[in-house]
């Protein structure tokens, strides 16, 4: 799908050690497979997956995600950033197709 | 068949208690906290799941659940076609055993969460959402 756009907030700096919070946001359908067309076929179902965050190569958080994840999925966590670096957000889709997003944060 | 006013009255008193009703847990939530917990008991305490009492809209409910010292949170819906709603692994460099997200709702029903602690036991705790619209579409 070529609407799919990640969206992600992170601090641009921080201290050493600090523990931050991210929050995340993709625009997916999340279609459930739940749901008919008009005909009243079952719409196949295509979801987002998975949902990983990993920072300088170590991982914050690793979501497994279900159709009862809503459209659009938000994520809001924490992590613990030790040094300066890149956070790398990635999405799994249903389809094969996988969305990343870098974010990098400064020590300051 | 032939009803008489009794009849109809009656039928609709019933219609209305069994809508009034929560959607009951089926048996493959208690499937999905068994394969979680590989069969282990499950305590209580240490785990808060917060959310709205009343949803108005299904399609979009805000979550977060929290649990100090967990390595994986995993959230069921009882009531929703599937239970299964997501599991939250964390990572060494999580910066708190907390997330937020947003779920679907079939309807009136328990969420349930269930945290694996680092020690290797499980604690779980649920909080009852009430819907006013369904969202898994139809």
């Amino acid at each position: 799908m070529s609407d799919v756009k990640p969206r992600v907030r992170v601090p641009k700096t921080a201290s050493a050690g600090e523990t931050i919070t991210i929050k995340t946001l993709i625009s997916h359908r999340m279609e459930s497979g739940q749901r008919k067309d008009s005909d009243g076929n079952p719409i196949p179902r295509q979801i987002i997956n998975r949902f990983t965050c990993d920072f300088n190569g170590e991982n914050v958080i690793d979501v497994k995600m279900e159709p009862a994840i809503s459209t659009n999925p938000y994520f809001e966590f924490q992590a613990v950033v030790p040094a300066a670096g890149e956070f790398v957000f990635t999405w799994y889709d249903d389809n094969g197709e996988v969305y990343t997003e870098t974010k990098s944060i400064a020590i300051g | 068949m032939t009803f008489t006013r009794r009849d109809t009255l009656v039928m609709g008193l019933g219609a209305t208690v069994a809508a009034m009703l929560p959607l009951p847990a089926t048996a493959s939530t208690e499937d999905a906290i068994a394969a979680f917990t590989g069969g282990a008991s499950v305590g209580t305490g240490g785990i808060t799941l917060t959310a709205p009492e009343i949803a108005e809209n299904g399609n979009t409910v805000p979550i977060s659940v929290s649990a100090p010292g967990a390595t994986a949170i995993m959230v069921l819906a009882a009531g929703n076609p599937n239970p299964d709603v997501g599991t939250f692994n964390f990572g060494p460099l999580a910066g708190s055993h907390e997330a937020s997200t947003r779920i679907r709702l079939a309807g009136t029903q328990d969420v349930i969460a269930v945290a694996k602690l680092a020690d290797g036991s499980f604690v779980q705790t649920s909080a009852e959402i009430k819907v006013t619209i369904g969202g898994c579409g139809g």
